[in-house]
C-alpha cells in the first residue's frame, strides 16, 4: 500500500474497472472462438473472472490506511454533526477563538519583550550598574568620579562604559537661524566612546566613535537614530559627514544606528560623546549621582564579584572624603536586560496569567457544550455501545470534534492576535521594546501547541462523561422514561461552577486594578489641573551662556505671554508635578547642630519663576512666594513644602531659617507652599523652590493658566518664542490633564485589558449557564409536564428551575471569592491606595455575577414553566 | 496455489516481454499444461501488489486484439526478485521432495523405496 494510492484510490478503482473489461473481452473474444454462444461466452468469461465488485474492494482495502482512513472518516463525521448544529458551533468557535486569540497576543507580546535575548551581543554578561548607599535609594544613577575610579581600578569587567541623557536643540539643515527646516527639541544621550563596543554592535551605517573624539578639544560627533535619520533627513546616506547644529554647536555626522537599536530609551534619537559634551570637572565630581553606567562582565566573573569589586571601590572613595556625605557607600548591580523591561514584566505576567484564564474558561465552556451534545446524543452513543462500538472509539470520536472546534477557534483566534498585535504595536509605542514585538514562526507552533491543548482537554473532560455504566443506565432510564442523565448533569455544574469561579477571580483582579487607576487619575497632584497648558523649552548655546540672558529671555518671554488675552497666570519651572524627578540637592539647616559624618539631608529641588505657584496653582500657606523684583544674584531665597518643613523642621518655625546647599550657597526659607507630587503614582516627598533668576535651571516647562479654552494658546505662544528666538523649539506642549494621563498610560493599559477579559469571561460564564439550563430544562421536559399536569403553579416551576441553575452559580461564586482573597495578594504592588480585599470591588464582582447568572437562567427557566403539559408527555 | 507462487509466476511469465492482464493468465495455464488456474480474483489484486513493490512497472496499450489493455513491465528490481524467489522455491521443492522420499535432482531417498 502507497499513500500515492491512497489518495488517488478513486482513479485507481477506474482503471482496475477498465483493465478488467478489457480481460472480460478478451476471454470472451477466445470462446466465441471455440464455438460458444454469444450468451454463453459472455457467462463463462464472467465466471473465470469472478466477483468483480469483491476484486475492486479486496483492491480498496488493500490500498488502504486504516488508521488514517477512519480519521478521516471521523473528522468528515464531525464537521457534518457540527454543521448540523450551527448554533452550537458558532458558539463554540467564537469561544476558542476569543480564549486562543487573547493568548497569542499576549504570548507574542511577553515572548517579543521579556523572553527573546537583547539583541546585543552576549546580553547575559551586560549589567546595569548603580550605586547604592548614601540615601534611601538603593539604585542611584552614577556620578562621574566615581565611574572613573571603577574604570581605572576594576578586574571584574572586561569594559564599563556611562550614559547621560541630554535634551537637544536641533536646528535646520545648515548653520543656525539659515535653515528651512523647524527647529526641534530631541531627546538625546550623550555616551563614552566605547558604549557601542560593550553592547557589542556596529553602526548600520558609517563608523562609531573613536576615543579621540571622546574628548573636548575633538570636534563634535553624533551618531543618528535610524528614525531620525529617514524623518528628518530623508534616509539620504550622504548626511554622512555633514554637518548638524545642536544647542548651536557644530557636530559631524559619523553614523546611523540599526533600525531596531534603543538604548537608554526608546524616546533618545541621537548620540555625542560624553567626554567632548561635558566639562571634565563635572565629569570628575564624586557626589552628583546623574549617569547610567553598564559594563560587560570578563568572562569567568559572576555578577556577585562584579558588584563586591566595584562595591570595595566606592567603599575606598567614600572613605576618603568623609567630609562629604552624599558620596555613595557601595555599587549594586543587575543584568541589563532586567532593568530594561524590568517595570513592564509585572503587568505583562498578569496579564498573561489573565488570558490563561480565559482560556481555561473557555475549554471548560466548550467541554460543557460538548458534554451536553453528548447527552443529547446518550440514547444513540447507547445503541452504539450496547451493539459493540468501542469505548476508544467513541473517546476519539469526542477527541476529533474537540478538535475540529478548537482549531476552527484557533484560526480565527490567530487572526484576532493578528489584529490585537497591530493595534498594540500602534498604540504602545511608549513600550519598552515595542519594535521587537511580530507574530513569527515559534508563536505559530505555539499556537498549535495551543489549539492541541486545548482539544484534548476539552475533549478529555467532556468524555469523562461516556461510562460503560452510565450508557446502559441511559438506554435503561430511556426505557423508564424517567429524568435521564444525572451523572452528565452533575460533570457540568462541576464544570460551570469551575468556570464562574475562575471568572470571579478575573473579574476581581480587574476591578482592583481599575479602582487603582481611578485612584490615580483622581489622586491630588496638589496643583490645579484644569486648562493649565504645559510646554517645554531649553535654552541652550553661545546666546545663553551667561545667566544674565537666560533670564533676560525668561522675563521677555513671560511678560509677552502674560499680556495674551485669555492669560490669566503663566510661569516656569524646571518641572512640573507628574514630570518626573528630575534631580534633588543635599544642604544642611543653618541653625541646627551638624548632622553625624557621613548624613546629609535630601530634597526634590525645583527652579522656579514667582509666578509659578500661581500659574498652577500650589497654595502659598505660610510667608511668602519668591520675589520678582529681586534678580540673578540678589535671589538667595527659598520656598519650601509642607513636608519639607514637617520632616526636617519640626516643631519650630521654619520661617527665616537659613539652608547651605551642596555647592555652598546660602539661602532663607522665606515661605511655605503646599505638597505636590513629582510622579503621579508616588507620594510626595519634601521640595525646595528655588528661583530661577539664580541662572540654576536653562530649561523647563512653561506653565500657563486661562479662563478660556487653554489649548487655543499653544499656537500664539509658540509664536512668540518664535518671535523671541527663531531657533528655539519647544516640545511636549500638553494640558496638565494629557501630560497627567500619560504618566497614567500603564496603569490604565493593564487595567483596560484585564477589564476586557474579566468581561469576557463573564458573558462565556453567562453562555454556560444558559446552556447548562437549557439542557436541563430539555432533560426534565416529561418530569415537569407531569408536574405540571397534577396541578403544579407555574411560578413553583419557575423557581424550580431557576435555583437549579443559580447552585452552581453560586456555588463558583464562593469559590471564586474565596481563591480571590488569595490571588490578590500577588498583585498588591500593582495596586496604588487600593486594599487587596476591598469590599466595594467583591461586592460589585458579586452582584454582577449574580445579575449575569440570572439573566442567563430566566430565559430557559421561563420557558419550562411554560411547557404544555400534553406535549411534553406526547413527546416523551 | 502456495502463497507467494502467483507472484512468482507472474514475474517469470513477464521475463519474456510485456504482457496485459488475460495474456499472463493464459501463459500460466498454457505454460502448466492447464494444471494451475489463476483465479481472476486473485490475479489483479497480485499485479497491483507487484507494482506497489516496485517488481513491475505498467502502461496503456493495445492487445493484439485491438483492445486497449494495461500492459505489465518486468522492473531491475524485479528481475532480481524473481530470481530470488526461484531460488527460495527450488530449495523449498527439494526439500519437501526430500521428506517425501522422492528422487530429486538424481538423488535415492535414504529409505531406498518408492512405496509409498
Amino acid at each position: 500500500m502507497s499513500w500515492k494510492r491512497f489518495f488517488r484510490r478513486s482513479q485507481a478503482d477506474a482503471e482496475l474497472v477498465q483493465e478488467m473489461e478489457s480481460y472480460l473481452a478478451e476471454e470472451m473474444d477466445e470462446n466465441l472462438a471455440r464455438g460458444m454462444s454469444r450468451e454463453e461466452a459472455r457467462r463463462r468469461a464472467y465466471v473465470k473472472l469472478g466477483n468483480p465488485q469483491q476484486v475492486r474492494e479486496g483492491l480498496w482495502q488493500q490500498n488502504t490506511l486504516s488508521a488514517a482512513d477512519s480519521l478521516l472518516r471521523d473528522l468528515k463525521y464531525a464537521v457534518r454533526t457540527l454543521a448540523r448544529s450551527p448554533g452550537f458551533t458558532v458558539i463554540a468557535v467564537l469561544v476558542m477563538a476569543l480564549g486562543i486569540g487573547a493568548n497569542v497576543a499576549l504570548f507574542t507580546v511577553v515572548r517579543s519583550v521579556l523572553l527573546k535575548p537583547l539583541p546585543f551581543e552576549d546580553p547575559d554578561r551586560l549589567m546595569m550598574i548603580s550605586e547604592a548607599g548614601a540615601s534611601d535609594s538603593p539604585n542611584h544613577p552614577v556620578a562621574g568620579g566615581i565611574y572613573a575610579e571603577w574604570k581605572k581600578q576594576n578586574r571584574s569587567f572586561a569594559d564599563l562604559a556611562i550614559v547621560g541623557s541630554a535634551e537637544m536643540n536641533l536646528s535646520g539643515l545648515g548653520k543656525p537661524g539659515a535653515g528651512s527646516q523647524l527647529p526641534e527639541q530631541i531627546q538625546g544621550a550623550n555616551w563614552s566612546w566605547n558604549t557601542l563596543h560593550v553592547l557589542g554592535i556596529q553602526p548600520a551605517l558609517g563608523r562609531d566613535f573613536t576615543a579621540e573624539d571622546d574628548t573636548s578639544p575633538a570636534n563634535g560627533t553624533v551618531l543618528l537614530s535610524w528614525g531620525l535619520w529617514k524623518r528628518r533627513f530623508g534616509g539620504d546616506p550622504a548626511i554622512l559627514n555633514q554637518t548638524i547644529y545642536l544647542n548651536t554647536r557644530a557636530y559631524t555626522v559619523i553614523g546611523i544606528l540599526p533600525a531596531w537599536f534603543s538604548y537608554p530609551d526608546t524616546s533618545t534619537q541621537l548620540w555625542t560623546p560624553i567626554y567632548h559634551d561635558n566639562p571634565e570637572a563635572a565629569m570628575l565630581v564624586l557626589d552628583n549621582h546623574q549617569f547610567q553606567v553598564i559594563g560587560r562582565l570578563r568572562p569567568g566573573f559572576t555578577a556577585e564579584q562584579g558588584r563586591s569589586e566595584l562595591s570595595v571601590l566606592t567603599r575606598r572613595v567614600h572613605n576618603q572624603h568623609m567630609d562629604d556625605p552624599f558620596v555613595s557607600l557601595g555599587a549594586n548591580i543587575r543584568p541589563l536586560l532586567e532593568d530594561i523591561v524590568g517595570d513592564i514584566r509585572k503587568p505583562l505576567y498578569v496579564l498573561l496569567a489573565a488570558t490563561s484564564c480565559v482560556l481555561l474558561i473557555a475549554c471548560l465552556n466548550v467541554a460543557n457544550l460538548l458534554v451536553a451534545r453528548a447527552a443529547s446524543r446518550s440514547k444513540e452513543l447507547a445503541i452504539r455501545t450496547a451493539l459493540g462500538g468501542g469505548r476508544l472509539r467513541l473517546l476519539r470520536e469526542r477527541l476529533v470534534e474537540s478538535f475540529v472546534l478548537t482549531a476552527a477557534g484557533g484560526a480565527c483566534g490567530l487572526l484576532l492576535a493578528y489584529g490585537a498585535v497591530a493595534w498594540l504595536v500602534s498604540t504602545r509605542q511608549d513600550m519598552a521594546r515595542i519594535e521587537a514585538v511580530h507574530i513569527d514562526g515559534v508563536v505559530a507552533l505555539f499556537t498549535a501547541g495551543l489549539i492541541a491543548l486545548c482539544a484534548v482537554f476539552a475533549g478529555l473532560i467532556s468524555s469523562t462523561s461516556i461510562k460503560d455504566q452510565q450508557l446502559l443506565g441511559s438506554l435503561q432510564e430511556s426505557a423508564r422514561g424517567s429524568s435521564t442523565g444525572q451523572g452528565r448533569a452533575s460533570l457540568r455544574r462541576t464544570l460551570l461552577a469551575l468556570q464562574v469561579g475562575l471568572t470571579v477571580v478575573l473579574l476581581v483582579t480587574a476591578g482592583l486594578l481599575l479602582k487603582s487607576y481611578q485612584r490615580i487619575r483622581s489622586a491630588d497632584v496638589g496643583c490645579i489641573t484644569q486648562n493649565v497648558l504645559t510646554m517645554r523649552l531649553s535654552l541652550f548655546g553661545a546666546r545663553y551662556q551667561d545667566p544674565a540672558q537666560q533670564v533676560n529671555f525668561y522675563i521677555r518671554l513671560l511678560d509677552r505671554v502674560r499680556a495674551l488675552s485669555g492669560v490669566t497666570a503663566a510661569g516656569f519651572a524646571d518641572a512640573v508635578p507628574g514630570q518626573g524627578y528630575w534631580g534633588d540637592t543635599g544642604f544642611k539647616v543653618v541653625e541646627h547642630p551638624p548632622l553625624p559624618i557621613g548624613r546629609g539631608l535630601f530634597a526634590i529641588d525645583r527652579s522656579v519663576d514667582p509666578g509659578y505657584f500661581a500659574a498652577i496653582g500650589i497654595p502659598l500657606l505660610r510667608g511668602h512666594g519668591l520675589d520678582p523684583s529681586k534678580r540673578l544674584n540678589l535671589a538667595n531665597e527659598v520656598v519650601i513644602s509642607k513636608l519639607f518643613a514637617d520632616r526636617y523642621l519640626p516643631n519650630e518655625d521654619p520661617l527665616n531659617k537659613h539652608l547651605i546647599t551642596l555647592d555652598g550657597h546660602l539661602f532663607t526659607i522665606v515661605g511655605i507652599v503646599g505638597d505636590t507630587r513629582y510622579s503621579i503614582a508616588t507620594e510626595p516627598v519634601p521640595m525646595q523652590y528655588f528661583s530661577l533668576y539664580a541662572g540654576l535651571s536653562n530649561r523647563g516647562s512653561l506653565v500657563i493658566r486661562s479662563n478660556r479654552d487653554v489649548a487655543m494658546l499653544a499656537t500664539p505662544i509658540q509664536r512668540i518664542v518664535q518671535e523671541l528666538d527663531r531657533d528655539m523649539p519647544v516640545s511636549d506642549v500638553l494640558t496638565m490633564e494629557q501630560l497627567l494621563g500619560d504618566s497614567t498610560h500603564d496603569q490604565s493599559f493593564s487595567a483596560t485589558l484585564l477589564l476586557a477579559f474579566a468581561a469576557l469571561s463573564l458573558v462565556l460564564a453567562g453562555v454556560g449557564l444558559f446552556g447548562v439550563l437549557s439542557y436541563l430544562v430539555a432533560q426534565r421536559t416529561s418530569e415537569i409536564g407531569i408536574r405540571i399536569a397534577l396541578g403544579a403553579q407555574r411560578t413553583q416551576v419557575l423557581r424550580l428551575m431557576l435555583l437549579d441553575g443559580l447552585k452552581p452559580a453560586i456555588f463558583g461564586l464562593l469559590l471564586g471569592l474565596i481563591a480571590s482573597a488569595g490571588t490578590v495578594r500577588l498583585i498588591r504592588s500593582m495596586l496604588y491606595e487600593t486594599q487587596p480585599l476591598d469590599p466595594a470591588v467583591f461586592l460589585i464582582v458579586t452582584v454582577a455575577l449574580l445579575f449575569v447568572a440570572g439573566l442567563a437562567c430566566v430565559l430557559p427557566a421561563w420557558r419550562a414553566s411554560r411547557l404544555d403539559p400534553m406535549q411534553a408527555l406526547r413527546a416523551e | 496455489m502456495l502463497k507467494g507462487t502467483l507472484d512468482m509466476m507472474i514475474l517469470r511469465t513477464l521475463v519474456t516481454g510485456d504482457a496485459h492482464g488475460h495474456t499472463i493468465a493464459k501463459v500460466i495455464e498454457h505454460t502448466s499444461e492447464d494444471v494451475l488456474e489463476v483465479e481472476q480474483g486473485s490475479l489483479y489484486p497480485a499485479l497491483h501488489r507487484l507494482e506497489d513493490r516496485g517488481w513491475l512497472s505498467s502502461y496503456w496499450g493495445l492487445s493484439e486484439n485491438n483492445r486497449k489493455a494495461k500492459f505489465y513491465r518486468l522492473t531491475e528490481t524485479g528481475r532480481k526478485q524473481l530470481i530470488h524467489e526461484t531460488n527460495r522455491w527450488r530449495q523449498m521443492a527439494r526439500a519437501i521432495g526430500l521428506v517425501m522420499g522422492e528422487y530429486v535432482m538424481g538423488e535415492k531417498t535414504l529409505a531406498g523405496e518408492n512405496d509409498l
